[in-house]
């Protein structure tokens, strides 16, 4: 194997799109994404590819459209208000069934906000990025090596689905480095029969589009890939259970909330008490059958989460609200410390609120 | 169990991440866990800087070092605002030239080294960093090897700049050797 180097997570995420193939990269500068951005900058002109710093994350988003419509791997990223300018684009491939990888590598908000870690775009990645009936598939790493793996595994998914992938990470993903290895395996590209290439007079027009003016076909469109999703929430739901077998409080948190819960979960299993975690990875898919398992033996779930509660709605949505779910939170750019998820773990196991 | 924390800060420019990327690559190239995280934002510009590092036999958990086993001051600002922080038991690496008042904690083992200083007079003056990152290892037995050090210090170094791996040992080796 090879060594492991120190790698930023925003650096991880480049490299390892370049590992899978992608070959064109449109953004626009954003912190604490531009490391993104700045070694695309540097490698794709080295291998052949296209880096272009369009003249708005707008822009960017539409030229990932057009390479998207060719079949080939594409991506883009940005940070949060960067996103929500991307929307539309965004539901325009959606609406093609185009596949493509966004990144978002979170900072407080609304508006333009702040420039510290948050992941309080939960709601805009998981259901409404922009207008129409769609979703994306979610990955929210834990780890600078998750931000290279899940970052393959995004092009995969999009390819196989004809849909888009998004990376949802934080200023601390992108900005930590840590050991990463590089060498893992790539899966061969698919075919994809519908890219527009180019006839060669050899078969009938391909035709990506978005706009169907017959309300008929439009909800036809809908209707199948609402299929497709089902087939996705059925095989692609990944998590991770910590310390879950007998656990009596269980919390659900994700990317660096989950990390700081851990050392909570240590903390508080020296003094006897029964916590776990479960750490959904991808977001949509969001995992509700290890929650509803979990439902049926934990007298708690604690929502960690650096926003004002986001995917507290879908814990209690997966466990029917059988059990009280309350919110461990910080905002704005400020991350929970350990000691204040101890604190929420220890009032959990005092009989918690009702 | 074994884990480290360590919190490096001072003024941009001093070689704070650079330092703190050292050890981190010490840490792993003597086959631990290892995390990195750095200060970004609009204070870096000629303000402070600082980044956590945590060594640990185990996964690392949260990146985030609030209470450093080990803090590394490099300016005042930073002695003032990481001071109290510190578990107690632990040690505080204090650059005695650009900080001239004494640690006021009595509940942890402090090193003054006047690495600013030394770095003039040994004609490396941007070279304090390794300088007292020198001192700290020699405190944390993280010295025991030169080979581990110089190995460390090519991952931090690129084959580029291959002619700054010298200057950089020799900077350790004096904050290493200073009482």
């Amino acid at each position: 194997m090879a060594d492991k180097v120190l790698m930023k997570g925003n650096e991880a995420i480049a490299e390892a799109a370049i590992i899978a193939g992608c070959r064109h990269y449109f953004g626009y500068p954003i912190t604490p994404q531009t490391e993104v951005a700045a070694y695309m900058a540097k490698r794709m002109p080295k291998i052949g590819g296209t880096f272009l710093q369009a003249e708005s994350e707008i822009a960017a988003i539409n030229m990932v459209y057009g390479v998207a419509s060719t079949g080939k791997r594409v991506m883009t990223s940005s940070s949060s208000p960067g996103i929500s300018l991307k929307g539309e684009g965004i539901s325009y491939l959606a609406g093609a069934d185009l596949p493509a990888l966004i990144v978002n590598v979170q900072r407080g908000g609304p508006g333009l906000g702040g420039i510290q870690p948050s992941q309080s775009d939960y709601f805009q990645a998981t259901k409404g990025a922009a207008h129409g009936d769609f979703h994306m598939i979610v990955l929210a790493p834990n780890s600078v090596q998750e931000m290279a793996e899940l970052t393959v595994k995004g092009f995969d998914l999009a390819d196989k689905y004809r849909m888009t992938s998004m990376i949802l990470a934080d200023g601390t993903m992108g900005q930590m480095m840590e050991p990463v290895s590089l060498d893992f395996a790539v899966s061969e590209p698919i075919e994809k029969p519908w890219a527009v290439t180019g006839t060669k007079c050899e078969r009938q027009h391909n035709i990506i589009n978005s706009l169907f003016l017959k309300p008929e076909e439009l909800e036809k469109t809908n209707f199948e890939r609402y299929e497709r999703y089902k087939v996705i929430e059925e095989n692609e739901v990944m998590f991770e259970e910590y310390m879950m077998d007998d656990a009596e409080i269980c919390i659900a948190a994700f990317g660096i909330a989950a990390r700081v819960s851990k050392n909570a979960i240590d903390e508080a299993r020296k003094q006897g008490i029964k916590v776990g975690l479960i750490r959904p990875i991808t977001l949509w898919p969001f995992p509700n059958k290890v929650f509803a398992k979990a439902a049926e033996h934990v007298k708690q779930f604690i929502s960690v989460e650096l926003s004002m509660g986001q995917m507290i709605e879908d814990v209690r949505l997966a466990t029917g609200c059988k059990v009280p779910v309350t919110l461990c939170n910080r905002t704005g750019g400020m991350i929970p410390s350990p000691e204040q998820v101890l604190e929420a773990i220890v009032k959990a196991n005092n009989g918690g609120e009702k | 169990m074994s884990t480290t924390q360590y919190l490096i800060a001072g003024f941009g420019g001093q070689g704070i991440l650079f330092s703190g990327k050292f050890l981190a690559y010490k840490g792993l190239t003597d086959g631990a866990n290892v995390s990195w995280l750095p200060s970004y934002g609009p204070e870096m510009r000629g303000g402070t800087a600082s980044c956590s590092v945590i060594i640990s036999d185990n996964a690392v958990g949260s990146p985030i070092v609030s209470n450093p086993d080990v803090l590394i001051a490099m300016n005042l600002p930073s002695l003032d605002k990481y001071e109290d922080t510190v578990v107690p038991g632990g040690m505080i690496f204090v650059d005695s030239t650009l900080i001239e008042r004494k640690v006021k904690r009595t509940d942890v083992k402090v090193f003054y080294v006047p690495s600013t200083k030394l770095a003039d007079e040994n004609k490396m003056p941007k070279l304090a960093n390794m300088i007292i990152m020198g001192k700290v290892l020699a405190e944390t037995n993280g010295f025991n090897d030169e080979e581990g050090v110089n190995n460390a210090l090519k991952k931090v170094i690129s084959a580029k700049h291959s002619d700054m791996l010298e200057i950089n040992l020799n900077a350790m080796r004096i904050g290493r050797d200073f009482k």
